[in-house]
């Protein structure tokens, strides 16, 4: 290149600099109006439950979520049960945002006549921007009471017919269609079968969704139960999986599975699933959510 | 020679740079309404950016997506995650010019029609658009107003069959900016 060039690319620079200033300009405006902001993650999962158990999600402030929950018989009861089919298992529950971080729940199953409520608040939520977190985190504890006529001679004290369960969930939504979860939990039974059950259960849960279409997602969830040190359970359980679509239709979420468990409260299916996969113990299922705004 | 010209060059950039008095505003309050008989939904944005060149009439906005804020918040992660995509697409912009620029002084105060077109990008589809806003000058301090309606499908914005009687076919969207001199 000659150096005459050169000498006229310079002033040609500056005269041009302030075109190039302009056209910096929208984005730069964009970031210093929005950019001081930390976006929080969204739509980790479709629902408050991956399938059985609880995923990282909550109302919102002032929203409600009436769930219908429904779980056939063991497929593997015959032509005569018609595949499960014949039998019904329900779980009804209103659950409510009381603020943006804090859900509290009640419910009634079929399962052993229970009633249970919950309590579920958001400890971290996944962010980026100002702040950055890498996870969610949300705490949920949840009380469970058989209400199941006592059978056996002599009174039973009440709260003998509770139990509890306490879980950490730990979130992370990787990316717009894959979200991982991982709950440990903890599980504790004021009345067992024998002397020999263990009161205390240790377990850990995992689960994940993953995105097929905006609207429709796969559900996978699994809980590995530590086995007790000294294992006298007096009844053969199995570990609950489950696996399962979800259809989200705005307003609605609708979830079909196929699972061992048929409770579907935590105490329930984390430590009295008798359902076995290999001999088709297992049932279909299905949730539907309704989410109404009070507020 | 060589020093006359980078310095002739420099006082025209200058002059260029102190002439563009652009306005500009980093709080424009853009909002939409969706009427059905079923529903009826509105979302504010009271971050978008605009850039109005008063001399040559050339007309900018972008916002995010993700700053329209819904009274329902379910409502709000529906419409980011399902129908703006806006992860994918984070901004909606618009490039364009108000043609009749030469009939706005903006040394006096009263409102002026406006004759906008320009092209308007959603949810990663670009359109031209034309509509008639208002530009105000009140004791120096600019303002603009516009309103026109979009249709979803336009921008490849997918309602499925199940809430078609809950969202508008035709989105009023609404434009108020009060610009800063810059």
């Amino acid at each position: 290149m000659s150096m005459k060039y050169f000498k006229l690319g310079l002033p040609i620079f500056i005269l041009l600099l302030p075109a190039y200033l302009h056209a910096q300009d929208m984005d730069e405006l964009l970031e210093e109006a929005t950019g001081n902001t930390t976006e929080y993650t969204y739509a980790t999962f479709k629902s408050t439950r991956i399938v059985s158990g609880h995923s990282i999600e909550r109302m919102q402030e002032g929203q409600l979520d009436f769930r219908i929950s429904h779980r056939f018989g063991e497929i593997n009861s015959g032509a005569y049960e018609f595949w499960g089919l014949d039998q019904a298992n329900i779980h009804l529950s209103l659950e409510y945002g009381i603020t943006d971080w804090l859900m509290v729940g009640v419910g009634r199953g079929t399962y052993e006549k229970t009633f249970d409520g919950s309590l579920k608040f958001s400890v971290l939520r996944q962010s980026k921007g100002e702040r950055n977190m890498p996870v969610s985190l949300s705490y949920l504890s949840t009380m469970a009471l058989n209400t199941l006529r006592w059978e056996n001679p002599g009174e039973l004290p009440f709260w003998d017919r509770a139990s509890y369960v306490h879980q950490l969930l730990i979130a992370r939504k990787f990316n717009e269609r894959l979200s991982l979860e991982l709950n440990p939990t903890f599980v504790h039974r004021n009345l067992v079968s024998t002397e020999l059950d263990p009161n205390d259960l240790w377990a850990i849960g995992a689960g994940g969704r993953f995105k097929l279409t905006k609207r429709i997602s796969v559900n996978v969830e699994y809980y590995y139960v530590v086995p007790p040190i000294h294992d006298y359970r007096s009844n053969k359980t199995f570990n609950p999986l489950s696996i399962g679509f979800d259809l989200e239709t705005g307003g609605h979420v609708f979830q079909l599975h196929v699972t061992n468990s048929l409770a579907m409260i935590e105490k329930g299916f984390i430590g009295e699933t008798t359902g076995n996969w290999l001999n088709g113990g297992i049932h279909i299922g299905f949730n539907i959510s309704r989410v109404f705004t009070l507020k | 020679m060589k020093n006359k010209i980078i310095f002739i060059s420099i006082l025209l950039g200058l002059t260029q740079l102190i002439t563009a008095q652009n306005l500009i505003s980093k709080n424009g309050h853009i909002w939409f309404y969706s009427y059905t008989p079923v529903e009826d939904i509105e979302a504010h944005n009271r971050q978008a950016v605009s850039i109005l060149d008063p001399k040559a009439g050339t007309l900018q906005f972008t916002m995010l997506i993700k700053s329209f804020e819904f009274q329902k918040k379910l409502m709000q992660e529906h419409f980011n995650e399902n129908y703006m995509e806006s992860d994918t697409y984070p901004k909606a912009s618009f490039n364009g010019n108000i043609e009749n620029i030469s009939g706005i002084n903006f040394a006096n105060d009263g409102d002026y029609p406006a004759q906008v077109s320009g092209d308007l990008t959603i949810h990663g589809v670009t359109r031209k658009v034309n509509t008639a806003g208002t530009l105000s000058v009140t004791s120096g301090v600019v303002t603009a107003q516009a309103k026109f309606i979009i249709l979803p499908e336009d921008y490849n914005i997918v309602i499925p069959d199940l809430v078609k009687d809950r969202i508008a076919k035709e989105i009023e969207v609404n434009v108020d900016v009060t610009y800063n001199a810059n």
